[in-house]
């Protein structure tokens, strides 16, 4: 596996040869509260850079999760469609949202690394 | 316009709230635990609510002031039994409700809780109605805490004896540290609990005391699940100046003397709607499995004719599933019967279903 990256819509990509995995960020969760609904792409859907993918709901709102890089879907989490709470327990490992078999691998080395990712949520906060 | 803040504003910063503006006030939404844990605190323990923002409205007169109030209030304010509370509303001429409230009868006059967004409005209202000896004036110097859950009696008790000794919907005047506190025992929670008007400048010591004794802070965020899983409406959302009585299924906060007399705002077509049935009616919505019908989803028959539109919906923790209301067409308003919802474009299913979702357990 990959090094993380991260999206500036708050999304984290890691790669295993042409298979992106794709979750939400810690600072994502942390800025949506309690998840209490999600809703993930079936396989086989086609999904762009920047394209709405998955649906994550709090107590408080419903979100969009947009991937952040092009591809098709190769399987949706269904652990955290039942139990949408873990993804507040762990966003960046066991509760990632979706698979992605990717095509092309300069969008994932365009998204930003861990410091810079560190670096834009602190001069963003929302 | 300036916003606004209550005297607990330092306090919910220290303990790490989470601010949003609501109705020109900063309030907190939520705190460190975030709203399920807030939610689940106070049906299993206890929770308290800084609702100062709302409107402490004190009127005084002669009986002359129940009168006047009856002309925009349809609750039966001359025989109000002193320190006795009632939920009603402020009706406009087409019966359309102006803001809801709870009125209580006080040795002077009445005391209205007002909701903060309607409460300088409410007052222009309620003007109206009263005559040049009739005195009143919105209190901006006391704060308004809510103590709700089962344990909060138990609490409360311990500061200010004989507390326990109210029924719901009844109140009384207690003293807690050489200042007069009016308590009355309700609240918009579906618990048992209190409502606590103190001055300003006792009011930190009030929030110190129930800290020591572990209830937590409770935001607007889980004070909105509670709310909506104990069936009660939220103005602006659930209720507005277009939607009467009858519609939102509040004729039983509508007095008995006063639907046979009438003499209120609206009280023509209120009467009507009594005898034939409104359109719409509001109702209990439980969308099936896990998606969250939220405001302004629109309800469906099952042969896919629109029929009524969400209101208000969360996800309640308690009930441990989506729940929402709504208001739809009078022939589909049967308990039970099945809907469709449309969420991000795709029908999903759900029902008609009883209020409250949760059991309000109150003392009587």
């Amino acid at each position: 596996m990959s090094e993380k990256k991260f999206s500036k819509k708050h999304e984290w990509v890691s790669l295993d040869g042409d298979t992106a995995t794709v979750g939400i960020t810690k600072h994502a969760t942390e800025m949506l509260g309690d998840i209490v609904f999600v809703e993930v792409p079936e396989p086989g859907k086609s999904v762009e850079k920047d394209g709405q993918a998955a649906v994550v709901e709090s107590t408080k709102a419903a979100s969009d999760v947009y991937s952040p890089i092009t591809g098709e879907i190769l399987e949706g989490n269904k652990s955290i469609v039942d139990d949408p709470g873990n993804v507040n327990s762990d966003p960046e490992g066991e509760s990632w949202f979706f698979k992605i078999k990717i095509k092309d691998k300069s969008e994932f080395e365009t998204l930003m690394n861990k410091a810079d990712y560190d670096k834009f949520c602190a001069e963003n906060p929302s | 316009m300036e916003v606004q803040k209550t005297a607990l504003y330092n306090y919910h910063k220290d303990l790490g709230a989470k601010f949003v503006s609501f109705a020109g006030y900063e309030m907190p939404i939520q705190y460190k635990d975030g709203i399920v844990k807030e939610h689940i605190s106070t049906r299993s323990y206890a929770g308290f609510f800084d609702v100062s923002h709302m409107g402490q409205f004190f009127l005084e007169g002669d009986e002359t002031l129940a009168d006047s109030l009856e002309k925009i209030i349809p609750s039966d304010l001359k025989s109000l039994i002193l320190n006795h509370s009632k939920y009603s509303f402020l009706l406009n001429k087409e019966g359309g409700i102006i803001d809801d409230l709870i009125i209580t009868k006080t040795s002077k006059g009445f005391c209205i809780i007002l909701n903060a967004a309607c409460k300088d409005n409410d007052v222009k209202q309620i003007e109206k109605f009263l005559n040049k000896d009739h005195k009143y004036f919105l209190n901006n110097d006391l704060s308004l805490i809510a103590l709700q859950g089962p344990k909060a009696v138990e609490i409360l008790e311990k500061i200010v004896p004989g507390v326990s000794s109210l029924k719901f919907m009844t109140g009384n005047n207690f003293k807690f540290d050489n200042e007069n506190l009016y308590i009355t025992r309700s609240g918009y929670t579906g618990e048992d609990g209190f409502e606590i008007s103190i001055p300003n400048n006792k009011v930190e010591k009030l929030i110190s005391f129930l800290k020591e004794n572990k209830v937590n802070a409770v935001g607007l965020g889980a004070r909105d699940t509670l709310r909506l899983e104990a069936g009660l409406c939220l103005y602006g959302h659930d209720l507005n100046e277009k939607i009467n009585p009858i519609e939102a299924n509040l004729k039983w906060a509508i007095a008995k003397r006063r639907r046979e007399e009438g003499g209120f705002n609206g009280w023509d077509k209120i009467k009507k709607l009594i005898e034939n049935g409104s359109e719409k009616r509001r109702v209990g919505i439980l969308p099936e499995g896990r998606v969250i019908a939220r405001e302004n989803t629109k309800i469906f028959s099952e042969s896919g004719e629109e029929i009524g539109l969400i209101t208000s919906g969360t996800f309640g923790p308690s009930v441990n599933a989506p729940v929402a209301m709504g208001y739809i067409n009078t022939k589909y308003a049967e308990i039970g019967t099945k809907i469709h919802l449309e969420v991000r474009g795709k029908k999903h299913g759900g029902k008609v279903s009883e209020l409250p979702f949760f059991k309000k357990s109150y003392v009587k």
